[in-house]
């Protein structure tokens, strides 16, 4: 039944792409053909893969064509399926929201072939999950690639687009290519493409070469997840596409790198070296901090959730990390503790992720502006999605008792349980790792105060703004979806842990969840002896309790004595729109205490009459700086320019010249051949 | 398992008021204490609760830029930090909703009223307001790590990071607290302490000054029984904190039950910890000028330093 309902699934994307495709001269019902098909097809890749993290072995589906070599085939295991519930989940509120969201397009745009891609994305997505064999896993991983490309690109009049476009397919097909040596190397050593032959093939290999493996493979799906220093695609990308697919984008395409690495580190290695897992958790938290405080200094709404997704793939790979740490040190159930809190980090972001970018989505499409500086007071135009964008900022924000407190608290058990697992100084790595996920932890918290407060409330700052109207009711149905997923894995985290056993036990051999379950499901605790507890489900018990007995009642009575006036504001009549705190001003102290790393730069221009202390106007301006892609991009694309023009001198046009080219490597191959 | 339910239920009660009655108390006296110190007459120790038997009863004004979020915030802030306080141990070792959290879920609780306290200082669209905000976000972002690496050193000690098992942990060990890690932990903490509940040298809780303000420009817009909650919920946590100091470290006097006789020589004791450390405040207050709000991080920096020092010296002796 499983392998029945995941084909179907295949089956009815496929159907929805061409369909679409074929009505792209009616965009009405292409955008209901292309939305209602996704929507179907992820509930089915949902239900498929809901009953496939239990089935008691891998669902194997082979296709009736293809040959030993390159075979079509797909195997549904626990890790696969787990990936796959993500996806269902994700894309079934996102096709949701897209009902509404694209009918602003319509007669405007081509919804034929956006709900082409839009299809073709999701169908590679399942498959990139569940591929059995290195073949077929890079032709999903190429289709996945390329219709995310074209989605990312839709708006493609625009300059900023079409270069955010472009670095994403170059910076993704590099990872590919280091992606491709790691598995032709795999391959010529297990003689076969299967992924299950890799199993443990590290043993059979040198340290030099294990490692160079593991540094490709790291950098080949960290191009993807957007992992510092290999993200400068991603804050470029997210923003200027469709923000239903920015959604996807962030939710889900970037969570197949830490699938990759889950499906190969793991598996490849055995117990991998312990210096692998100590890169992994040093990297994640220079994702983090450096993505947090990237974001903080945006005001561009769409661009700062995306600088908040390489922090939170951070904060995913420090659990990772210490979960390779923890395997590496033979302390299995820690490695399943630290797995847990990764995976569970996954699921969350790209709920809550999800959640924010539809919402940014509506602001966008209300405001016409992604720029944060003209919004403000859209809590009253549009209070629905005010409530789910304050919903995903509290989640993502790790404050309980919402799903991010749950999976930080979780990071936070297995750094801390880290510490006694090896007397070496490396065990000095976990507390330092901890604290400094306080840090990011608290400016994530900073920074949702800045990408809630500036666009939702207090007054518009510009009469567009102004005039914004409430989202649809399909996109509200969409946020809420979501908004109701961060709050149902918040409070449901005892019964949660439960679906990691079959996970865990297929990657660590162990399972942990009954040992985190506490008083009956009520608790949840770490899984070591005295280890902490938590309660979100009854931390939100007690506040509803209080709330419905105390609050309401009081605010009820106190209403009655109090009256609507004109803000304080220490006495200043006449507040205006202009007396606001802007975004550039709420991160100034940060900005200021960390120019170390942003090397602010800022211009003031006052036209005055007078006297400069009466301005007629003042022009601002303040920018700061983007260390990776100065220096280090920007020489990178110098040399390969450089390179390419001293190229061109062999590139005459003549036909004889690329005939004797072409001589010249037949031979060099046979010497090369005949020699080996 | 029903006695056990009703006894928690009990517990949580009794902490509960000691939580409320106790917060407005100890702010009057460190008010009083530091008026003599400045050999100033001052008010009563039981000015505050007067101060807020006030506001309960005046009416309120809301600013017509703001919105719901205004007047939910009040409750939220109030109900997590109550929330917060009934996850330590005050009188007994036991903490009455241990269950429900330990030393993080504390931290991110009141987290969670800083984050709704900053969105309504923002709301009114005052300046004062979002200047607030902004000051009160960046510098409890900067003191977290440092709370944090302080609150691990002893977590490692007592192998959990729920405060019954910490505050258990040092139970029996009466002069632990001179151990290099513990004192270096403490004084981590306690700069930390001093940054979050916004003392001088971090923020002055008596100014109205506008452009010295943190906490107090945050809360300008809020009236009446609004401001009473939280100027209550304020004083709450800054019960909280000093508690969660004074137990974790100098656990002397925390009785194993909240039941019987021994209730009494807990709240005892808690009181004269809770009078020596508002002492040490008071001292410190009066001794320092509020520094600039750029000179802060180094002193957060401080805190941090001290924070590492104290992980490292859990292994070093």
């Amino acid at each position: 039944m499983i392998a029945a309902l995941f084909l179907s699934g295949i089956i009815v994307w496929l159907a929805g792409a061409t369909a679409s495709l074929a009505l792209w001269r009616r965009p009405a019902a292409a955008r209901r053909v292309a939305c209602g098909a996704a929507l179907a097809g992820s509930l089915l890749d949902l239900a498929a893969s809901a009953f496939a993290i239990f089935n008691s072995s891998p669902v194997v589906i082979g296709l009736p064509f293809g040959n030993p070599i390159f075979s079509w085939a797909v195997r549904i295991d626990p890790l696969s399926a787990y990936f796959n519930v993500l996806l269902g989940v994700l894309a079934a509120a996102v096709s949701l929201y897209s009902f509404g969201y694209l009918r602003e397009m319509e007669g405007r745009r081509n919804l034929g072939a956006f709900g082409f891609f839009f299809n073709l994305l999701l169908m590679s997505l399942a498959l990139v999950f569940t591929a059995s064999n290195v073949f077929f896993f890079l032709v999903a991983w190429e289709v996945m690639a390329l219709s995310a490309f074209c989605l990312v690109s839709f708006e493609h009049e625009k300059k900023e687009t079409r270069n955010a476009g472009v670095l994403f397919l170059v910076m993704s097909h590099a990872g590919t290519g280091l992606l491709l040596i790691a598995f032709l190397v795999l391959a010529s050593v297990s003689g076969s493409l299967d992924f299950s032959s890799f199993h443990l093939l590290a043993s059979t290999m040198t340290p030099l070469q294990q490692g160079a493996i593991f540094l490709l493979f790291l950098f080949g799906f960290g191009v993807k997840a957007g992992l510092v220093p290999v993200h400068i695609w991603l804050p470029e990308a997210h923003p200027v596409a469709p923000s239903n697919v920015s959604a996807l984008m962030s939710g889900i395409v970037i969570k197949t790198g830490i699938y990759g690495m889950a499906r190969i580190f793991f598996d490849f290695y055995g117990p991998p070296p312990l210096w692998m897992g100590t890169v992994v958790l040093a990297l994640g938290v220079v994702s983090a901090l450096l993505g947090v405080l990237y974001a903080l200094m945006e005001h561009d709404l769409k661009r700062l959730l995306a600088w908040h997704s390489i922090e939170n793939i951070g904060i995913i790979l420090m659990g990772f990390g210490a979960a390779l740490m923890f395997r590496a040190l033979g302390q299995a159930n820690l490695a399943a503790l630290a797995l847990i809190a990764a995976f569970y980090h996954t699921f969350n972001h790209a709920v809550f992720k999800g959640l924010l970018f539809l919402g940014a989505g509506s602001v966008v499409q209300a405001t016409h502006t992604r720029n944060m500086e003209k919004m403000g007071g859209l809590i009253r135009l549009m209070p629905v999605t005010a409530i789910c964008f304050l919903v995903g900022a509290v989640a993502i924000s790790g404050l309980p008792p919402l799903n991010g407190f749950v999976s930080e608290w979780l990071t936070y058990q297995a750094l801390l349980a880290g510490f006694g697992t090896t007397q070496s100084l490396t065990r000095l790595m976990f507390p330092v790792a901890g604290s400094l996920l306080a840090l990011i932890a608290a400016l994530a918290a900073a920074c949702f105060v800045k990408a809630f407060a500036i666009p939702f409330l207090a007054l518009p700052r510009s009469e567009q703004v102004a005039e914004a109207h409430e989202a649809t009711p399909f996109m509200r149905a969409g946020m809420a979806v979501l908004a109701v997923g961060c709050v149902a894995l918040g409070l449901g985290a005892t019964w949660l842990v439960r679906v990691f056993d079959p996970i865990t036990q297929q990657i660590l051999g162990v399972h942990v969840s009954s040992a985190m379950v506490m008083a009956r499901g009520l608790a949840l605790s770490p899984g070591t002896p005295h280890g902490g507890t938590i309660s979100t489900a009854g931390m939100a018990l007690l506040f509803l309790v209080a709330g419905a007995a105390i609050a309401l009642p009081l605010a009820m009575r106190w209403r009655r004595r109090s009256v609507k006036g004109p803000a304080w504001d220490c006495g200043l009549p006449g507040l205006t729109a202009d007396n606001e705190y802007t975004a550039t001003a709420f991160s100034k102290p940060l900005r200021l205490i960390f120019s170390a790393l942003y090397r602010p730069r800022r211009e003031i221009q006052a036209e005055y009459e007078v006297s400069p202390y009466y301005p007629r106007a003042i022009r601002f301006e303040s920018e700061i700086e983007s260390t990776f892609v100065k220096h280090f991009y920007e020489p990178l694309m110098l040399r390969i320019m450089s390179t390419a023009n001293r190229m061109r001198a062999i590139q005459a046009g003549s036909i004889n010249a690329y005939l004797a080219y072409i001589f010249i490597t037949l031979i060099l191959l046979l010497l090369f051949g005949v020699r080996g | 398992m029903r006695e056990q339910i009703m006894s928690r239920i009990i517990e949580s009660i009794a902490q509960l008021i000691l939580l409320l009655v106790l917060a407005p108390l100890v702010t009057g006296v460190i008010r009083a204490m530091k008026a003599r110190l400045q050999i100033r007459r001052g008010p009563g120790i039981f000015q505050p609760y007067r101060d807020l038997y006030k506001l309960f009863r005046k009416g309120m004004v809301i600013p017509e830029t703001a919105s719901w979020i205004f007047t939910a915030t009040p409750w939220i802030v109030f109900f997590s930090t109550i929330l917060a306080g009934l996850m330590i141990p005050m009188v007994a070792a036991d903490a009455p909703l241990g269950l429900f959290g330990g030393v993080l879920a504390v931290i991110y609780l009141l987290g969670l009223g800083r984050f709704f306290l900053a969105l309504s200082g923002l709301d009114t669209g005052s300046s004062f307001g979002g200047l607030g905000s902004s000051r009160e976000m960046t510098i409890s972002a900067l003191a977290e790590p440092a709370m944090m690496l302080a609150i691990f050193t002893v977590a490692i000690g007592a192998g959990s990071t729920g405060l019954t098992e910490i505050a258990g942990a040092a139970i029996g060990q009466t002069w632990r607290f001179l151990a290099p890690a513990q004192m270096f932990a403490f004084a981590a903490l306690a700069v930390v302490l001093i940054a979050e509940t916004g003392r001088i040298p971090v923020d002055n809780p008596a100014t109205h000054l506008e452009l010295t303000m943190i906490h107090e420009a945050m809360i300008l817009e809020y009236s009446g029984p609004y401001l009473a909650l939280v100027e209550w919920a304020a004083s709450i946590k800054q019960l909280v904190l000093m508690t969660l100091l004074i137990n974790c470290f100098w656990p002397v006097g925390l009785q194993p039950s909240w039941f019987g006789f021994g209730a009494l020589i807990g709240i005892g004791w808690l009181l004269a910890k809770l009078l020596f450390l508002s002492s040490a405040i008071v001292l410190l207050e009066t001794v320092n000028a509020k520094m600039r709000l750029f000179r802060v991080p180094e002193l957060l920096a401080v805190a941090f330093t001290l924070g590492s020092l104290a992980l490292v010296s859990t292994f070093l002796f």
